[in-house]
């Protein structure tokens, strides 16, 4: 019986089949579970912005003058433009792993998918540099406003990718065991969606706090 | 599976897993008994609380009493609004969530039993959590709005916020995944025919509520990480003392979510209410579609409101002026609502139940708390109103006169389903009517000490202030309401053994629900039914039928019927009962211990930050944090990969 | 189960070509690049402060609208989705919006010492914030 159940839960996947909207439940909780984290992260952005040049001391996001005097902004927007490409080039590598599966290419599925774990992984260290770069500068979660909604804010992002990369390498593990065909398009493409919404709120994080003063 | 497709002759409890005991209630995934933990435990809270409000009346019963310390009185107000609004109202609407709306739209479950397991014990124990404060002297005590920077170190140095912010970031997290699954459950998990439109009120008002809840709660747990970062890693978003930060961005962050939760506490009473009302009016629910479109621009417009709040808080006339008209505007889908129950009760065919009388008592008892809080819309009002008992005297009326009166009709209205006994009714008009007159006694006066200028949340009162008298009074209402309680509590729990047996449908309803057996088998619907309208057991009855939007009474309608008989009519399902989901050939997730083995990791992770703080710095538990987080990815990866779950 | 209310539809949206989703990644780069000219064009004293902001922000909704639309499929799928998502984004929009509005434009006494604090009012190229 037990042998049973498993064969038609793999073959017809019921969840797909017998819903009221004929959508898959699974893809459905994902977006709403994405919609509960544009809260989130809406709620920090918007501490980020309710805060937004009213640090009392330095060091500043962006060149200051306080008292007369020029402060150099901390923010290094050559290399977060950087590490913003590289994000975006994950997120194009995810969209051909799921083409990959969609076609039943498993090396090509294995390997974009590490691509995008590894691409991932680069955005990760790029932040790490960052953020012990500020440490060192003197800015820390304790130094002033910008310092709290700084790290609290990239660092929440930082976090989201990190299980994305996690997640990306043991999908990477699972196909690289043959366990991720075609019929299972559908988790890959979960996936996609958790590791492009990660890409999209760094689309809202970078202008916001690196690039407009 | 063609083995099963033709019925396999009855066995005898042919289970192929434990069914009763302990263990089978700590891995159940079914939605029925995960709905009966939900209320239990709720309800202890509910008693709990009921404690906690209890021993501050008991303080403020004469003037300048020492019953209770200044402190103690600041812990235990804030404990009962906590206790109050996420240990046990939440819960107690989310018990009903969970028994009645996979019943309500005809499916066999949630869309994710397992998750809804989980958001049960991360419930269960984040409650424990939060109590445990009391062993430690140290519960929280800032009230249950935390105002920071009031909470942060500087300010309150105990542990007592510390459990504010960890607890609640639990019992968030909780109602947002519980929220999350039932949004799915009633988009996707709908019988045949069941449109949007034919769906139980009840089911619309709490995927509105879900809908609120999965976004509000959001922006809750982010204001309450916020504060978790400035108590225990030093952060400055609070910090107005030596960092220049704002004192209105904890305001702004908690009320946009504590707006949207008064609405999260009444809209699925509004949807019981509206259950209850037809029924025993015998007439459908006036309105339906207006009923609908009201409950999703109260939630809209719940959005838009918060800052009403903070009219004291010099937020500048633009904002005042925006958020006292946004709150005016919300009391027009309410009205509606409130003449749309008045159209449902006139001229109907009244039967003066429990429920129904609960119900009805709810309309008045919630129009007097929503009329005070119109005037509280009006900012220049609202300043003379604002930290006075006017404001206790208002969010009591719509939280008990609301809440509570509507979630009790509930009970009464939904009991004999969950335990397929009926509530004893001479004992329910007991309750009713203590309860009735204990409220408008403890809180009826609150209005007029608010008027004399009774401070809210202070110890105590001198005597010579004339505030004594009403004091008296509310608290001798207060063992008014506690007896009337006292009485529900022996109701549920004998009518539990002793009650009279109920039918499949003792009131005569027409919701789908009341075409099963009471108490539900445990895959709820033998076969699927087919919904051809919104009032399915009142379709057959050219006297009812006439009401019902899409009805159709002809002979040729195809009349739903369910295992092979038609609905409506109670008949013996003691055979039907005997029949297991695995004789039937219908397919049950099976039980799973890993939704509370992953809870327990979740509550270790947050727990272990307040023995940080007990021990020190020096003497940290870092090692539960991380025992927490590898017991969170190894049930996290344990979850995921469970056979027998497609999901 | 045979129903004729019953809406089913099918995964039946053709997945676009390896070949449009590199178009649409070589487009997201494109913009990034010219996000970044406006900061550097703001810097370098080009645009003003406000002009370089409006235009940074349109730029990255846009991109924002390409990865949402066409890598997370919302373009190709069911409306059911979009709405799903469009909400609560919405939402947090908002609460973005409110939050700058609150604190930096329409806001009262209680928050109007932070325009007098020094490293408020005086940005290099800034200027003084709207409020």
């Amino acid at each position: 019986m037990d042998h049973a159940h498993a064969m038609a839960g793999h073959a017809a996947d019921p969840a797909h089949i017998d819903t009221s909207t004929g959508l898959d439940s699974r893809k459905m909780a994902f977006w709403t579970f994405i919609g509960s984290e544009c809260l989130l992260f809406g709620s920090l952005i918007a501490t980020y912005m309710a805060y937004k040049g009213s640090s009392l001391t330095g060091p500043y996001p962006h060149d200051t003058l306080v008292n007369g005097k020029l402060e150099h902004g901390i923010l290094n927007i050559p290399l977060t433009s950087f590490s913003t490409f590289i994000l975006l080039m994950s997120s194009v590598m995810m969209v051909l792993a799921l083409n990959a599966v969609q076609k039943g290419d498993k090396s090509g599925s294995v390997l974009w998918l590490l691509m995008t774990a590894l691409f991932g992984s680069v955005f990760l260290g790029c932040q790490v540099f960052e953020f012990t770069h500020f440490y060192h500068e003197g800015l820390t979660l304790q130094t002033n406003l910008f310092g709290s909604t700084f790290f609290v804010l990239t660092g929440f992002h930082g976090a989201h990718v990190t299980v994305g990369v996690i997640y990306l390498l043991t999908l990477a593990y699972l196909a690289h065991k043959g366990k991720v065909g075609p019929e299972k398009t559908l988790n890959v493409e979960i996936a996609g969606l958790y590791w492009h919404f990660v890409d999209v709120i760094w689309i809202v994080i970078f202008p916001l706090v690196y690039l407009i003063k | 599976m063609a083995s099963t497709a033709t019925v396999a002759a009855p066995r005898a409890a042919a289970a192929p897993h434990a069914e009763t005991g302990l263990w089978s209630w700590i891995t159940t995934v079914d939605h029925k008994r995960i709905g009966v933990m939900y209320g239990v435990t709720a309800f202890l809270y509910f008693l709990v609380g009921g404690i906690e409000a209890g021993l501050v009346r008991v303080q403020l019963f004469v003037p300048n009493n020492d019953f209770l310390s200044a402190e103690s009185y600041n812990q235990l107000f804030s404990m009962h609004a906590l206790t109050m609004i996420f240990l046990a109202l939440m819960p107690l609407t989310a018990a009903f969530f969970n028994f009645l709306v996979p019943l309500q739209i005809g499916a066999r479950d949630v869309a994710f039993p397992r998750l809804n397991a989980l958001s049960f014990w991360v419930y269960f124990f984040g409650g424990l959590f939060l109590n445990v404060s009391w062993f430690l002297k140290a519960a929280p005590n800032s009230g249950w709005f935390a105002y920071a920077p009031l909470t942060i170190k500087t300010f309150s140095p105990g542990l007592n916020m510390d459990f504010y912010v960890l607890g609640l970031q639990v019992v968030g997290f909780s109602s947002i995944i519980a929220s999350l699954n039932f949004i799915i459950t009633i988009i996707n998990m709908r019988a045949p025919g069941m449109r949007l439109m034919r769906m139980p009120i009840f089911t619309w008002l709490t995927l509105i509520t879900s809908v609120l809840m999965v976004t509000a709660l959001a922006v809750f747990t982010i204001a309450v990480t916020e504060l978790m970062f400035d108590r225990l890693f030093g952060t400055n978003f609070f910090n107005t003392v030596s960092a220049g930060a704002d004192p209105l961005l904890w305001q702004h962050l908690f009320w946009m979510f504590g707006h949207p939760e008064v609405y999260i506490l009444i809209l699925p009473i509004m949807g019981m209410v509206s259950e209850v009302l037809p029924t025993f009016s015998r007439k459908p629910l006036f309105g339906y579609n207006v009923m609908v479109f009201s409950g999703i621009l109260i939630g809209w417009l719940g959005w838009g409101v918060w800052s009403h709040h903070m009219f004291a808080t010099g937020m500048g006339p633009i904002a005042d002026s925006f958020f006292a008209l946004s709150t005016m505007l919300i009391a027009i889908p309410t009205g509606i609502k409130i003449f749309n129950w008045l159209g449902t009760m006139w001229g109907g065919n009244l039967r003066f139940t429990t429920a129904m009388l609960f119900s009805i008592a709810f309309i008045a008892m919630f129009t007097v708390g929503g009329i005070s809080g119109v005037m509280h819309s009006a900012a220049p009002a609202d300043l003379q109103q604002t930290d006075t008992y006017f404001v206790v005297a208002h969010i009591h009326y719509v939280f008990f006169g609301g809440t509570v009166l509507g979630l009790w009709s509930g009970l009464y209205y939904w009991y004999p389903k969950v335990f397929g006994r009926m509530l004893d009714e001479k004992m329910g008009k007991v309750h009713f009517w203590l309860t009735l007159i204990g409220m408008n006694m403890t809180f009826f006066p609150m209005h007029f000490l608010g008027m004399y200028g009774m401070p809210r949340r202070t110890f105590t009162y001198a005597d010579n202030l004339g505030f004594t008298a009403l004091n008296q009074l509310e608290t001798v209402g207060m063992v008014v309401i506690v007896l009337a309680t006292l009485i529900f509590a022996i109701n549920l729990f004998t009518a539990w053994k002793r009650g009279e047996v109920a039918g499949n449908n003792p009131w005569g309803a027409a919701t789908l629900e009341w075409s099963i057996p009471s108490p539900p088998p445990v895959y709820n619907f033998r076969e699927i039914p087919v919904v051809h309208s919104r009032m399915p057991l009142w379709e057959g009855d050219p006297a009812l039928s006439g009401g019902i939007p899409h009805g159709k009474v002809d002979e040729t309608t195809e009349r739903i019927t369910l295992g092979g008989t038609k609905v409506g009519e109670v008949r013996d399902v003691t055979d039907e009962n005997k029949m297991s989901a695995h004789d039937l050939g219908i397919h049950l997730p099976p039980p799973s211990y890993w939704p509370i083995v992953l809870a327990a990791g979740i509550s270790v992770f947050f727990g272990s930050m307040i023995f940080r703080q007990v021990t020190g710095p020096a003497h940290n538990l870092w090692y539960l944090s991380f025992a927490g987080l590898v017991t969170i990815v190894f049930a996290v990866y344990a979850f995921a990969f469970e056979p027998g779950h497609s999901h | 189960m045979s129903s004729t209310t019953r809406e089913i539809v099918h995964d039946q949206h053709t997945h676009p070509t390896r070949r449009f989703y590199l178009f649409i990644g070589a487009g997201l780069l494109l913009l990034t690049v010219l996000e970044i000219l406006g900061y550097v064009g703001e810097t370098k004293g080009v645009y003003a402060s406000g002009t370089a902001a409006i235009l940074i922000l349109i730029l990255s909704g846009i991109k924002f609208f390409m990865v949402v639309a066409y890598f997370m499929h919302l373009k190709f799928d069911n409306k059911l989705f979009t709405g799903i998502f469009a909400f609560p984004a919405l939402l947090g929009t908002l609460v973005i919006v409110g939050c700058i509005m609150l604190f930096h434009v329409v806001h009262g006494v209680a928050t109007e010492y932070h325009a007098n604090t020094p490293a408020d009012a005086q940005h290099v190229s800034g200027g003084p914030r709207g409020g």
